[in-house]
């Protein structure tokens, strides 16, 4: 069965060789920091299982020290320049689409058929995790079709993607530790103390005082947990099931949808959702790190007062 | 040597520990609840493994191809692009497909590149704002779209939240409702959108 640890496989020999050329790589300043960066990840990936608990606690402590201090640099894998690109790009046209759209083919189907996919009993790929192991699937497809047509040395996709992964930096693990604090956060209780105190702070003062402080809640709890997921269920049950739906009388189902979306615009505005609003900003290589965040809220704002309006309107209806 | 300076990965490391040590739980609890937690989060960093053919394409001219494309489309605009491009992602979200478009997979070796190509500026500045909204909008398209559908994790989360309070919703019930707000962040994205254009057009004549 194919399953997460397949692409864990996957992922650790990849940060492995990101590790060793940019150990060797004499044009990065901190060439060093950045083979112990991702040199780690790949024992994240590799030895995550093995190394208990405690070991990866130590591990990630290491890895946010030396990313968190700007002890990695930045290589200079062997590219092509940019005339060459143009070239290329004229001489191959669009046929350059294929292969990057091979990976979102292989999500698709993988996602609808396969669950469907057994040999001699056992299910081929794990089912818990069937878009995420065709991703990896159509990523291994994609890359040797691409690999076939440009007649490529075996190493070079892999300098091609520690160029990109250099220029994410300590982004790329931002998102990942931010999943371990808010399972910190959940551990102590955070969410039911902020969430008992914002109750108190709500006044008792009619239908639109309670939608609309439950739409802000999910908002400002999101931004401040960053994920609308973990805000949800302190929020709902601290205001929107007492408040909105027992005692105005809102209908579940409206309150709910819209309360989840009210959290997303929050979402929106805050960098501690690293995967959407961070990394992006290194991935397209932003002199500003929040300007992905400028760039949404013009639209969350107008849209969580939107939300607000919505709920008042049509869960009473 | 400069002196390092901490980051927003450090000071997360540091508000770790600190909640860790407040809350309770103790040195060793803490650390091992941060390695616990952090290992089983890494399906969130797999999806780097998209970063090696993503960057063989670009070495041989996707970014370039990709601009090439919307440069010689007539009345392309950034604006007019990026709508067409939130309403596909919203659509496709909304029937499950999430992961087939993303910030590495298609917005920094395709849109973004299109959205500069169609901009009209040449200034670094300008460029910069193109590829900000064309992150912006592939996440708009993502967040309100994917609720429509009814098996995503959100969906699943509320309805088995309610639960616990003896409130049973069918999935319909609740994606249904998130049609309305679908609906309005389309409309408000792609207004300013086109606001965006109109700006672009103005500091062109003024130029």
């Amino acid at each position: 069965m194919i399953g997460l640890g397949f692409l864990y496989l996957l992922a650790g020999l990849m940060f492995a060789a990101f590790a060793l050329f940019s150990a060797a790589d004499s044009a990065n300043p901190r060439r060093l920091g950045s083979a112990l960066l991702w040199g780690l990840m790949a024992a994240s990936f590799l030895l995550g299982d093995q190394l208990g608990n405690f070991g990866n606690g130590l591990l990630v402590i290491a890895l946010a020290i030396v990313g968190g201090l700007g002890l990695a640099g930045q290589g200079a894998p062997p590219s092509t320049t940019d005339e060459q690109r143009e070239t290329m790009a004229a001489r191959y046209g669009n046929r350059l689409f294929w292969p990057a759209l091979l990976i979102p083919a292989f999500a698709l189907a993988g996602t609808l058929v396969g669950k469907q996919l057994v040999i001699a009993g056992v299910p081929l790929l794990e089912a818990k995790q069937v878009t995420l192991v065709s991703l990896g699937i159509g990523v291994l497809v994609a890359l040797a079709v691409a690999m076939k047509w440009f007649r490529t040395a075996p190493l070079v996709p892999l300098q091609e993607g520690r160029r990109i992964m250099d220029q994410v930096g300590w982004a790329a693990i931002l998102p990942q530790l931010l999943a371990a604090l808010g399972a910190i956060f959940a551990a102590v209780g955070l969410g039911e103390v902020v969430g008992a105190a914002f109750q108190q702070l709500v006044p008792d003062a009619g239908r639109m005082t309670a939608v609309a402080a439950y739409c802000l809640g999910m908002a400002l709890f999101t931004i401040l947990l960053g994920n609308a997921f973990a805000a949800f269920p302190v929020m709902t049950a601290a205001v929107g099931i007492p408040l909105v739906i027992k005692a105005q009388g809102g209908d579940p189902a409206v309150v709910a949808a819209i309360g989840m979306l009210s959290g997303f615009c929050g979402t929106l505005m805050t960098p501690m959702a690293a995967n959407f609003n961070i990394v992006p900003a290194a991935l397209l290589q932003l002199s500003d790190r929040l300007g992905v965040i400028k760039a949404q809220i013009p639209t969350a704002i107008p849209l969580l007062v939107i939300n607000i309006l919505l709920m008042y309107w049509l869960a009473f209806r | 040597m400069k002196l390092p300076r901490p980051n927003a990965l450090f000071l997360v490391l540091v508000v770790i520990i600190v909640s860790g040590l407040i809350g309770g739980l103790g040195l060793r609890g803490t650390i091992e609840r941060l390695g616990g937690s952090f290992n089983d989060a890494r399906y969130i960093s797999v999806v780097w493994i998209v970063l090696p053919v993503i960057g063989l394409l670009e070495r041989h001219g996707l970014r370039e191809r990709a601009s090439a494309i919307i440069s010689r489309m007539k009345g392309a605009t950034s604006g007019r692009l990026l709508i067409a491009y939130l309403a596909f992602r919203q659509i496709t979200a909304a029937l499950g497909l999430i992961s087939i478009a993303g910030q590495a997979q298609t917005v920094r070796p395709i849109v973004a590149p299109m959205a500069e190509a169609a901009c009209g500026h040449d200034d670094e500045q300008t460029r910069e704002k193109m590829r900000a909204m064309a992150a912006a909008t592939d996440n708009i398209g993502v967040f309100f779209g994917e609720d429509i559908f009814l098996a995503i994790a959100s969906i699943l989360l509320i309805r088995a939240f309610l639960a616990e309070y003896g409130i049973d919703l069918e999935p319909f019930q609740l994606s249904i409702w998130a049609i309305p707000t679908a609906i309005v962040a389309f409309v408000l994205h792609s207004a300013r959108l086109l606001m965006m254009d109109r700006a672009l057009r103005a500091t062109r004549r003024a130029a």
